[in-house]
C-alpha cells in the first residue's frame, strides 16, 4: 500500500508542476498585458513601462515563472488590483458556498440515481428499466443551464415556491440558506443522476449474473437481501469512481449554476474576474481549481486502492 | 429435415440481425440533424429577416405573419435568430471536434503503436490538460484571447484532444498485436504503411462514432459559454446566448428562452443518439447490456 501511494504521489507532483506552468503560460503568453489592464487604454507608454518594471513584467519568462512559483509555494497567490483582496482570502471566503452546493448536488444525485439503478437492475429489460434508461439518456443531453432555466420557470416564476436568486450564510439563517440552495443543487443533481444510474445499473446487472448470486438464490435468501447486500456492496467501488470522475463536470456545472442563481461561490468569483478582467484572481483561481482537481483525483485513486486490493498490487 | 435446418438458421442469425437494426429513433434523430444542417447551411439564402436588425417598436412581439416565431427582447426576428444561431452552434460544434479528432486521433495512433517514452509523455501531457475542468480552461483562455468564433472553436478543439487520444490509443493498442499487423511487419512494411494502411482504417470507425458524441459535448460547452455571455460575441446569435437573453424575460415571454432551449436539447440529443448507435455498432465488445 505504501509503495502504491508513493508511486501515485510521484506521478502527481510533476502533473501539478505542469499544471502550474500551463496556468502561468496561459496568463503570460496570450495577448492582454496586465499593465495595460490596470492602467487602462489611455495610459502613457512611460507609465506602463514603469508599472511593468514594478511588477517584474520586464524580466525573462523563466525567471517570472520561478519567482511566481516560489510565491505560490509560500501561499502567496497575489492580490486583486481591483478589490485589494488576496487570492487566498477571496477563495477561502467562497469555498464553503461551492462545497455546500456540490455536496448537496451529489447527495441528491445519489438519492435519485442509486434507487433508480437498483430498481432497473432488479428487472433489467422491463418497462421501468427501459423508461428510466431512456430518461437518463435524454437527461445526459440536457445541459445544466437548460435545467436551471426550466426549474426557475417552474418553481420561481410560475409556482413561486422558491427564490430564483440570492444567498444568506448558513450560520445566519440556516433555513433561508437551504431554501436558496434547493434549486441550484437540484439543477446539478438532475445532471448528475443519469451518470450514477447508468454505471451502477450495468455494474449491478453484471454482478447479478455471478455464481454466488445464484448460490444465494438457491439458499433461499430474500430477493431484497440479495439485491441490497450481495449485489450492491461490490458496486460501491464503482460508485466511488463515478463520483470521482464526476467532480470535474460538477465543478464546471457549479460555475454556471452559481452564475445563474447568484450564489457567491468559486465559480462566480471566476466568472466575475473574467467580466472585470481581474487577471490576478483569474490566474489564482484557475491554478487552485486545477490543483484541487488533481488532488481530488489522487484521493479517489487512493480510496479505490483501499477498496480493491487488486489495484494496489498492480494486477488490474 | 429441410424445415429443421431452416429454423436452426433463423435462431443463429436472429441476434446478429437485431444488432444491425438501427431503430426508429435513430432515423428520426438523423432526419432532425439533416433538417437543422440544411437550414443552417442555407440560412443566408432563405427568405429570412436580418437576425441582428432591431425594431424597438416590435419588442417581444407575438407570432405573426411578419415574424413567424415573434421577436426577441430587442425586436429581432426570433426565427431568423434561431436559424442563424444554429449556424453558429453547428459551425463551432462540428469544427472543434475535427481539431480534436485530427490531433488527438493521430497522437493516440502514434502512442499506441510506438509505445515507450513517447506514449508516457503523451499520456502525461494529456493528464495535465485533463487536470483543468474543461469549462474553467475554456473560460480562462477566452478571458485572455477575447471573444471570437475562431478562438472559441480552437479552444474547444484543443479541449477535445485528450478524449480523442484516449479512444484512438486504446483502439490502436488492441489492434497492434493482431495477426494482420504482425503479418504486415513480417512482410517488411514500413511504420508509415502499417500506421496508415493497416491501423488507421480500423481505428477511424470508433473515432468517427466518438466524433458525433464530441459534437454533442462541444455544442453544450459552446452553449454554456455563450449563455454566460463569454462565448459568441454579441449581437451574433447562438442558441446559448439566446437562452441567456431569454432568461431575463422568463416571466413575460418564456418562449424566448424555451425555443432555443428546445433546439439545443433536440440537436444534442440527436447527436448523442446517432453517436451512441454508431459506437455500439463499431464496438466489438458489445455484450448483453
Amino acid at each position: 500500500m505504501v509503495a502504491f501511494v508513493a508511486r501515485r504521489f510521484l506521478y502527481v507532483v510533476p502533473v501539478l508542476l505542469a499544471v502550474s506552468l500551463l496556468t502561468f503560460l496561459i496568463a503570460s503568453l496570450l495577448p492582454g498585458d496586465l499593465a495595460y489592464v490596470i492602467l487602462g487604454d489611455q495610459a502613457t507608454p512611460e507609465k506602463v513601462a514603469a508599472l511593468r518594471h514594478d511588477m517584474g513584467l520586464d524580466q525573462p519568462l523563466w525567471w517570472r515563472y520561478l519567482s511566481w512559483l516560489g510565491h505560490v509555494l509560500q501561499g502567496d497567490l497575489g492580490r486583486s488590483f481591483r478589490t485589494g483582496q488576496t487570492v487566498l482570502q477571496a477563495v477561502s471566503e467562497r469555498i464553503p458556498v461551492s462545497l455546500e452546493l456540490m455536496l448537496m448536488a451529489e447527495f441528491i444525485g445519489l438519492l435519485i440515481g442509486v434507487p433508480v439503478a437498483i430498481a432497473c437492475a432488479a428487472r433489467a429489460g422491463g418497462a421501468f428499466d427501459r423508461f428510466m434508461t431512456g430518461s437518463a439518456f435524454a437527461m445526459l443531453s440536457m445541459p445544466s443551464f437548460l435545467v436551471a432555466i426550466l426549474l426557475i420557470y417552474l418553481f420561481a416564476v410560475e409556482l413561486r415556491w422558491l427564490p430564483a436568486t440570492g444567498y444568506v450564510p448558513f450560520t445566519e439563517e440556516p433555513l433561508a440558506n437551504l431554501r436558496f440552495f434547493v434549486l441550484p443543487a437540484l439543477t446539478l443533481a438532475l445532471a448528475e443522476w443519469p451518470g450514477i444510474m447508468r454505471v451502477l445499473r450495468s455494474d449491478m446487472i453484471a454482478t447479478l449474473q455471478e455464481d454466488y448470486i445464484a448460490l444465494a438464490k438457491a439458499k433461499g435468501l430474500k430477493p431484497s437481501r440479495i439485491l441490497f447486500v450481495h449485489a450492491l456492496k461490490p458496486s460501491s467501488l464503482t460508485l466511488v469512481t463515478v463520483t470521482g470522475i464526476n467532480i470535474g463536470r460538477l465543478l464546471g456545472g457549479t460555475l454556471i449554476v452559481e452564475s445563474i442563481f447568484a450564489l457567491p461561490g468559486i465559480g462566480r468569483l471566476l466568472v466575475g474576474a473574467i467580466y472585470t478582467r481581474d487577471l490576478v484572481i483569474l490566474q489564482g483561481v484557475v491554478l487552485l481549481v486545477a490543483c484541487g482537481f488533481v488532488i481530488v483525483n489522487f484521493i479517489v485513486d487512493m480510496l479505490y486502492a483501499v477498496l480493491d486490493p487488486r489495484i494496489r498490487h498492480g494486477h488490474a | 429435415m429441410a424445415t429443421l435446418e431452416l429454423s436452426m438458421q433463423d435462431e443463429v442469425s436472429a441476434p446478429v440481425r437485431r444488432k444491425r437494426k438501427l431503430g426508429l429513433l435513430f432515423w428520426i434523430a438523423s432526419l432532425w440533424l439533416a433538417v437543422i444542417l440544411t437550414l443552417a447551411i442555407l440560412a443566408p439564402l432563405l427568405p429570412l429577416q436580418n437576425p441582428v436588425d432591431m425594431d424597438m417598436l416590435e419588442r417581444r412581439a407575438a407570432f405573426s405573419s411578419d415574424h413567424w416565431l415573434g421577436t426577441d427582447g430587442l425586436g429581432r426576428d426570433e426565427l431568423a435568430r434561431l436559424i442563424f444561431g444554429a449556424r453558429v452552434s453547428l459551425t463551432v460544434g462540428l469544427i472543434a471536434p475535427m481539431i480534436g479528432l485530427g490531433i488527438g486521433g493521430a497522437l493516440g495512433l502514434l502512442a499506441g503503436y510506438f509505445r515507450g517514452r513517447f506514449e508516457t509523455l503523451m499520456v502525461g501531457s494529456m493528464d495535465v490538460l485533463l487536470a483543468f475542468p474543461p469549462l474553467v480552461f475554456a473560460l480562462a483562455v477566452t478571458a485572455y484571447l477575447g471573444q471570437s468564433i475562431p478562438y472559441l472553436t480552437v479552444i474547444l478543439g484543443v479541449l477535445g484532444i485528450p478524449a480523442f487520444m484516449r479512444v484512438s490509443r486504446a483502439a490502436t493498442l488492441s489492434l497492434a498485436r493482431r495477426e494482420f499487423v504482425i503479418a504486415a511487419e513480417a512482410l517488411g512494411a514500413s511504420h508509415a504503411r502499417i500506421l496508415l494502411r493497416e491501423l488507421l482504417p480500423n481505428v477511424i470507425l470508433p473515432l468517427l462514432a466518438f466524433f458525433l458524441l464530441g459534437v454533442a459535448v462541444t455544442i453544450v460547452v459552446e452553449g454554456a459559454l455563450s449563455f454566460l455571455g463569454l462565448g459568441v460575441p454579441p449581437p451574433m446569435a447562438s442558441w446559448g446566448s439566446m437562452i441567456g437573453e431569454g432568461r431575463d424575460s422568463l416571466d413575460v415571454a418564456p418562449r424566448l428562452a424555451f425555443l432555443p432551449a428546445a433546439g439545443l436539447f433536440l440537436t444534442v440529443l440527436a447527436f448523442n443518439l446517432v453517436g451512441d448507435t454508431m459506437r455500439a455498432l463499431t464496438d466489438p465488445r458489445q455484450g448483453a447490456l
